[in-house]
């Protein structure tokens, strides 16, 4: 069958089981655009190529599958580079597919001409240039492949006019033998060597905890680890990227550490003997001053990227492989040692685990702290809107499955702190990118990707100007996510900052309630705008908005400007110095 | 041209060079202190060597030399790369090579492991009235013995130059490059270091010239 690359393109999508591209057409990427209107693959017509991306990083975070985005060459392809990077740093799977100016004008500074692949060459896990369309159908199998495994990644494939113009005769690779990667060999399988020395360390800690990371919702690596934590009996906290991935209601969940974590999460860290780190990766946010984190604690470290292990802290048993492959190995070679059946007595008599030390005194230090130090803020009758607040009725309000999206800075940390997670797969945002606009695009793409659950995005007031315009895509596609923005007329992490460190001189971070009037912005966009401005309007608001299911709907939330996110460790210090609240540390006020 | 003030190098060759070997404890850079050999397998693709390039780049690490060729298999290449980098970087360096998706494979060499070779071009003065040695006789009489001595080759010469080509080891190469030196070099080109792992290591190569 000839077919022209453009076709040949868009069939390898369709291969590919893709279900909805989200992208915006442009001179290079003519031709493949044309062979979308025979397509069964939907396409979302974004208003700005950022929006695509980040389309497609939120459909892939809530779906598991990877997402895709296709723009042109040049600008069009430059402005998707901030979900590339953004994407690298949270390992989502996302393809791009840019269009590439004709290979005859490529080094020629033509017209919307940019080196992508070279631009995006440390932003990616792998880019391809295409220069023969009969490569196409090769490397959009490989694109997939290289995404999806491993440590997921983004992907670009660049494909210039001439080749998608140009004819070939169809194939479609059989297996992945036909693929020409010999240098991508991802591991899954753990040392079992390492897994059965990492299931002694586990049997002599007298003050284990489980730091789990987003690795768990990559390896979909959640109910072997609730297996491992409950026949255990070990704590586990849930990084900024992994919330979700072990329920915040269960028990033995102490839920977020790092700069922002809770006391309980943090302290247990800082004084833990054992250290089970599963697809997690000793991010700078969680550690503080790394020479000063969890001094007595050995390490087991359970990564798919090898690259990770020893990058940060070294550990003492390092295992590469899949988190949901190791973890079910792991809890093998505890029953190996003794550790009892589900339902049947909890140990062996006379084997290591009968021998293990009681973990009672540790999960009552852990009970005390947490009734000690809780998360708190003060709502007070008439008072200025606690942000906290919006955020505590809008998760008791909704279904337990709602997906919640969010941009980045106090908001972001505040939804994290004061949603209750019990599901995988239903916390979005950007961790270790940091990309402020994020959240009303990733939420549209999650509820592409997820139609039947309800999806809120939380954002900030800094954030969702933007990113905002995406709210056009969504009401023209019928895609009704809802947005509470928690308006404190601040970039107020950065305001909290600037209060904190340095000495109250704020710096170029006011940017007014209402310039722009929010309500009226949504309106103009095709949504239902509300407008909040009192603790008693919080729950009716959200009311309506959840009652709306044909349009987007925007609240803008009139939040207390001076609020802060606590608890809080400062940059660069120890988490021993962590800083309770306004009261509570010599940082507070 | 005469060598530069002050210059560690002798000004003086010997008119008999007894031996050209030079001791093992010579300042070879490839070898010093620091220094590492990386060889990587990649797929003989563009794009490969910018890729593996980056990589030491954004950590603000210095390529010493690097030499990529292909292999028997044309479509894979080898590269080598010396690199003056601490132990624990390079050890993140090496995974983060792993990773890349056109890396077959990578090895560091330890350099009692490996046959290292490297491979001089040198054009020198040598007609009458190149500098002459302290030991006597003209300036490219000399320079001929050197480069006899060293076993080494004229691949082309003029009335007033010569170019000459030598492989060796890197230590060789450069004791050869500093005893040519106070004669005048117009050019010089060396190609970076290659290497294999040695078949049995420990042991000196077939030839006994692993120095």
């Amino acid at each position: 069958m000839r077919l022209t690359g453009a076709q040949a393109l868009i069939k390898s999508l369709e291969m590919q089981h893709v279900e909805v591209i989200f992208g915006l057409p442009g001179g290079a990427i003519l031709p493949v655009y044309d062979p979308i209107l025979d397509s069964p693959i939907r396409h979302v017509l974004v208003r700005h190529e950022q929006g695509a991306g980040h389309m497609a990083e939120g459909y892939a975070h809530v779906t598991g599958r990877p997402g895709v985005a296709m723009v042109t060459s040049g600008p069009g392809a430059t402005n998707i580079v901030t979900p590339l990077a953004d994407a690298m740093m949270d390992s989502i799977p996302i393809v791009v597919i840019t269009g590439q100016v004709p290979t005859t004008a490529i080094g020629t500074d033509a017209f919307q001409e940019c080196p992508i692949t070279g631009v995006t060459m440390d932003i990616t896990k792998h880019n391809w240039l295409v220069t023969d369309a009969q490569d196409l159908p090769r490397v959009i199998a490989e694109a997939f492949h290289v995404a999806t495994t491993g440590r997921p990644g983004p992907v670009l494939v660049d494909v210039p006019k001439d080749v998608s113009n140009a004819m070939m005769d169809w194939y479609w690779p059989a297996s992945l033998d036909e693929l020409d990667l010999p240098g991508y060999k991802p591991q899954t399988e753990g040392d079992p060597v390492a897994i059965a020395k990492a299931a002694e360390l586990i049997l002599t800690a007298q003050r284990p905890v489980i730091y789990a990371g987003g690795g768990i919702l990559k390896a979909r690596a959640a109910e072997v680890l609730r297996e491992l934590a409950e026949r255990t009996g070990i704590p586990v906290v849930t990084t900024l990227m992994a919330r979700g991935a072990f329920p915040d209601r269960h028990p033995l969940c102490l839920g977020m550490p790092g700069m922002h974590g809770n006391y309980t999460a943090v302290t247990a860290l800082q004084r833990a003997d054992l250290l089970i780190a599963l697809g997690s990766r000793f991010d700078d946010r969680v550690t503080g001053k790394i020479s000063a984190f969890a001094p007595d604690a050995k390490v087991i470290h359970v990564d798919i990227d090898a690259a990770e292990l020893g990058k940060v802290r070294r550990p003492d048993v390092a295992i590469a492989g899949d988190a949901r492959v190791v973890i079910e190995e792991m809890v093998r070679a505890l029953e190996a040692l003794g550790l009892g059946a589900v339902g049947g007595p909890s140990v062996v008599g006379g084997t290591p685990a009968a021998a293990r030390p009681d973990l009672a005194p540790w999960i009552a230090q852990l009970r005390r702290w947490q009734e000690e130090f809780p998360l708190a803020y003060d709502q007070e009758d008439g008072g200025a809107l606690k942000p906290q607040f919006v955020v505590e009725t809008l998760r008791d309000a909704t279904p337990d499955d709602t997906i919640v999206v969010a941009g980045v800075g106090q908001h972001q940390m505040w939804a994290s702190q004061y949603w209750k997670f019990d599901n995988p797969n239903t916390w979005v945002n950007s961790g270790g990118a940091g990309t402020m606009g994020f959240a009303v695009p990733a939420a549209i793409g999650a509820k592409v990707g997820r139609p039947d659950k309800m999806v809120w995005a939380i954002d900030g007031d800094g954030c969702f100007q933007m990113t905002a315009q995406e709210l056009v895509t969504a009401s023209a596609e019928r895609i009704p996510i809802k947005v509470a923005i928690l308006n404190n007329a601040y970039l107020g992490m950065v305001r909290q900052w600037q209060e904190l460190f340095y000495a109250e001189r704020y710096s170029e971070v006011y940017l007014s309630p209402d310039l722009p009037d929010y309500v009226k912005w949504a309106e103009a966009m095709g949504c239902v705008g509300l407008r909040v401005e009192s603790a008693e309007e919080v729950a009716p608001a959200i009311e309506k908005a959840n009652g709306v299911d044909d349009r987007p709907v925007v609240i803008d939330f009139r939040t207390d400007a001076f609020e802060k996110v606590y608890p809080m460790v400062p940059a660069g210090a120890s988490n021993d110095d962590i800083i309770v609240g306004p009261s509570g540390g010599e940082g507070g006020r | 041209m005469s060598p530069p003030a002050g210059s560690h190098i002798p000004a003086a060759v010997p008119a008999a060079v007894p031996s050209p070997v030079p001791a093992p404890s010579s300042s070879s850079a490839a070898t010093a202190p620091g220094h590492h050999i990386v060889t990587a397998l990649v797929e003989n693709k563009s794009g490969v060597l910018a890729r593996v390039a980056s990589l030491f780049s954004r950590r603000g690490f210095n390529i010493f030399s690097l030499a990529v060729a292909p292999t028997d298999n044309p479509r894979f290449s080898r590269i080598t790369i010396v690199v003056d980098v601490e132990s624990a970087p390079l050890e993140q360096i090496m995974k983060q090579l792993d990773k890349l998706v056109n890396v077959v494979s990578i090895t560091e060499l330890a350099p009692d492991e490996a046959v290292e070779r490297e491979m001089l071009l040198v054009t020198i003065a040598s007609g009458a009235g190149a500098a002459a040695g302290a030991a006597g006789g003209s300036g490219g009489e000399q320079v001929t013995e050197l480069v006899r001595s060293f076993d080494a080759t004229i691949v082309d010469r003029s009335p007033e130059q010569m170019t000459v080509m030598l492989a060796g080891t890197p230590s060789r190469i450069d004791d050869f490059e500093n005893l040519v030196r106070p004669f005048g070099i117009t050019e010089l080109q060396r190609t970076g270091l290659v290497a294999l792992p040695k078949l049995s290591p420990g042991a000196t190569s077939a030839n006994g010239a692993d120095q």
